[in-house]
C-alpha cells in the first residue's frame, strides 16, 4: 500500500487503522534508501536500527506518531553527527537536540537520516557539499537546487515521506521547486531556532518539504511556538492549521508583482505562473497587478547583510571547543587561521570575507547600513502591498529557471546569487512563503505564494486550493 | 558611495576573518568580490537618507529571560567535541611567550 508519493496523512491514517506498523513504515523507507541514496547522495547517513528501536516503541495515537521524518544536517540531534555538509564539524556530535527536534520526538515522529546540504546552508545546487553533491531524482543531470538539496531529493525520490529543511534565502523553497516537493517556510520566529547551527540569524527560519500542502500543514503545527531558548522566536498564538485548510480562496485578492513577470523567467516558469493566476482565478480569487518598486534592491541587500551575519556567527569555529582544528598550528594565531582555511570550503569562505570586508573599518557605512535600509524598502513594499493595495497574498515564481545542470562552471558567483532574486525577499522581510509545484512537462516548476506575518493558515488554503486544482 | 568599488586587499581582510588563503585563493576572491561589490552599488540610486535600517525581520522588545540560574550543559557533554583537552579544560598552544 505505499508507495514512494505516499503521504505523511496517508501514513498516519494507515498507522492508526493498523494497517501497517510503524516497523514496517521505516522498513519500507530504508529499503528504498538502500537501493536508492547511492546514487542520489540525498542522505549523508541513515541509522536503520534506531530508526526500528524507536518504531518498536511508536505511540500512533500521537500527532506525528510513527512517522518517519529526515532532518537538514543543521539541525542538532543529541549524540549525532551534525556535520552542516562541512569539513569543519565533520567529527561534531551535538549534545543536544534543536527545539524542533524535541518538538518531532514529544509529538512520536521518528528522525531518520541526516539529509545532505550545501555546507552551513550556503548556496543554491547542493553542490556546496563538503561530501558530494546531491542529484535531482527527476533528472540525473541536473542539480536539486540548495540548500536544503538532500532534504528536497529525498523526499522527492520517496526515500522519506518528509523532511526538515532551513530556509534562510529560499533554501527550502528552491530546491522544493526544482524537485517537484512542497517546500515551506514559516513567518520568521514562528519556528525555534534553537539547535539550528547559526547561519545568518535575522535571516534563518526552519521550513519542511514534504509531498503535499496538507502535510506541511500538519508539522507546522507540531513545530511551532514560543521557546524560552530562543528569544527570537515568537509568542503569537498558534492556530489550528489543519482547520479550514479546504475552506477555499472565494473573494480573496491575490496580487502579481510586475517586477516578478519580467523578461528573465524562462518559458516554463512563466507558463507555470500562468497556470497558478488560472487556478485561482478559477478558484473564486481575484488576481490584480501590483508593484514591488524596490524589489530588484533585495539581492544585494541580502548578500550584504547574510555574509555579514555569516562573518560574526561562524567566528566560532576557532579549532578549539569544537570542529576541525589543524595538526599544523604551532601558536594560537594560526591555531584559528589554519584550522578554518582546513576546515571551510570555498562559498563558506568566500562568504565570510565579503562579510568581513563589508563589516570592516570605514565601509560598514557604506555597505551594512545602507543594506539595512535597502531592507527596509523591500519591507515597506510588502508592508504596503498588504494594507494600502489590499491584496491578502502574493503570487510569484520561485526561481527564474528550472534546475539548472550539475557542475555550471561557468557560472560566477555573483550569477548564482542573482537566480535567489525571487526567494531573498521574503527572507529579508520575515514573511511565510510557500512553493508549490505545478503541472509542467519536463523539469518540475513550483510557484510561491506569499503572506503577511503570521497569516500561515490564508498561505496554506491558498496552496491547498492550487494543489487540488491540479489533481 | 562611489561608482565604482575600491581595490580589496583580500590577503587584509582574510588576515582579520583569520582565514589562511593559499595565493590561488586570494586572486580568485579578489575577482569574486569585485564583481559582487560593483553589483551591490546599485543599493545608491534609491534614496535611503530617511530611512530607518532594519537589524530585524520582526519588532523584538526585551528579549532578556527572567535572571534565574538554569542547568548548563554537563562537563562531560561541553568537553566531548573539543579537538584536544585535558584536565577537564580545552588544551590550547601556549599562548604567553617565555621569558627570557
Amino acid at each position: 500500500m505505499m508507495s514512494p508519493e505516499t503521504s505523511l496523512n496517508v501514513l498516519q491514517n494507515a498507522l492508526r487503522s493498523g494497517k501497517i506498523s510503524p516497523s514496517e513504515v521505516v522498513e519500507y523507507y530504508a529499503a528504498r534508501m538502500d537501493e536508492l541514496n547511492p546514487r542520489l547522495n540525498a542522505l549523508l547517513s541513515y541509522d536503520k536500527e534506531a530508526a526500528l528501536a524507536a518504531a518498536a516503541k511508536a505511540d500512533v495515537s500521537l500527532p506525528l506518531g510513527g512517522l518517519p521524518i529526515a532532518i537538514k544536517d543543521n539541525i542538532c540531534r543529541q549524540g549525532i553527527t551534525t556535520s552542516c555538509a562541512s569539513r569543519m564539524l565533520e567529527n561534531f556530535r551535538s549534545p543536544y537536540n534543536a527545539t524542533a527536534v524535541e518538538k518531532l520526538l514529544a509529538a512520536g515522529a521518528i528522525p531518520f537520516g541526516r539529509a545532505n546540504m550545501d555546507e552551513f546552508a550556503m548556496g543554491s545546487s547542493g553542490e556546496n557539499s563538503a561530501y558530494g553533491s546531491t542529484q535531482n531524482p527527476a533528472d540525473p543531470q541536473r542539480v536539486p537546487g540548495g540548500s536544503s538539496s538532500g532534504s528536497a531529493a529525498a523526499v522527492a525520490a520517496g526515500l522519506i515521506p518528509a523532511a526538515l529543511g532551513s530556509d534562510t534565502g529560499g533554501s527550502v523553497r528552491q530546491p522544493a521547486s526544482h524537485c517537484g516537493v512542497v517546500g515551506f517556510k514559516p513567518t520568521y520566529g514562528r519556528i525555534s531556532r534553537y539547535g539550528l547551527v547559526a547561519f545568518a540569524s535575522s535571516l534563518d527560519q526552519i521550513g519542511t518539504l514534504t509531498h503535499c500542502v496538507e502535510d506541511a500543514a500538519l508539522l507546522l503545527g507540531t513545530l511551532c511556538g514560543h521557546d524560552e531558548k530562543d528569544s527570537t522566536s515568537s509568542r503569537e498564538p498558534v492556530p489550528d492549521f489543519m482547520s479550514g485548510l479546504h475552506d477555499g480562496i472565494k473573494g480573496m485578492r491575490i496580487g502579481l508583482p510586475r517586477e516578478y513577470t519580467g523578461g528573465g523567467n524562462t518559458e516554463s516558469v512563466s507558463s507555470a505562473l500562468q497556470d497558478a493566476v488560472q487556478a485561482l482565478q478559477n478558484a473564486g480569487a481575484e488576481i490584480c497587478e501590483i508593484s514591488l518598486p524596490h524589489a530588484e534592491a533585495a539581492v544585494a541587500s541580502y548578500y550584504i547583510i547574510a555574509c555579514a551575519e555569516t562573518s560574526s556567527n561562524l567566528a566560532r569555529y576557532d579549532g578549539i571547543r569544537y570542529g576541525h582544528r589543524s595538526d599544523a598550528a604551532l601558536d594560537p594565531d594560526t591555531l584559528f587561521s589554519l584550522s578554518r582555511a582546513e576546515g571551510f570550503g570555498e562559498e563558506v569562505k568566500r562568504r565570510i570575507i565579503l562579510g568581513t570586508y563589508v563589516l570592516s573599518g570605514g565601509y560598514c557605512d557604506a555597505y551594512y547600513a545602507r543594506a539595512q535600509k535597502a531592507r527596509a524598502l523591500v519591507a515597506q513594499d510588502f508592508a504596503k502591498a498588504f494594507t494600502e493595495l489590499g491584496v491578502q497574498l502574493i503570487l510569484g515564481p520561485v526561481a527564474p529557471t528550472p534546475a539548472p545542470r550539475l557542475h555550471e562552471e561557468d557560472m560566477t558567483p555573483l550569477q548564482t546569487y542573482l537566480a535567489d532574486i525571487y526567494t531573498v525577499p521574503a527572507n529579508l522581510a520575515g514573511l511565510p512563503a510557500i512553493s508549490v509545484p505545478t503541472p509542467q512537462s519536463g523539469l518540475p516548476v513550483g510557484v510561491q505564494l506569499l503572506a503577511p506575518h503570521f497569516e500561515e493558515a490564508r498561505l496554506l488554503r491558498a496552496a491547498i486550493t492550487l494543489e487540488q486544482s491540479w489533481k | 558611495m562611489q561608482n565604482t568599488s575600491p581595490a580589496i586587499d583580500v590577503a587584509y581582510i582574510a588576515q582579520l576573518a583569520k582565514i589562511e588563503l593559499t595565493n590561488e585563493e586570494q586572486s580568485r576572491l579578489t575577482r569574486d568580490l569585485e564583481q559582487i561589490l560593483n553589483y551591490v552599488q546599485q543599493l545608491g540610486k534609491w534614496d535611503t537618507q530617511h530611512v530607518e535600517p532594519m537589524y530585524h525581520p520582526i519588532p523584538i522588545f526585551d528579549a532578556l529571560r527572567p535572571d534565574v540560574p538554569g542547568k548548563s550543559l554537563p562537563l562531560n557533554a561541553t568537553l566531548c567535541n573539543a579537538p584536544q583537552q585535558e584536565d577537564d579544560q580545552f588544551r590550547v598552544p601556549k599562548v604567553v611567550e617565555s621569558a627570557h
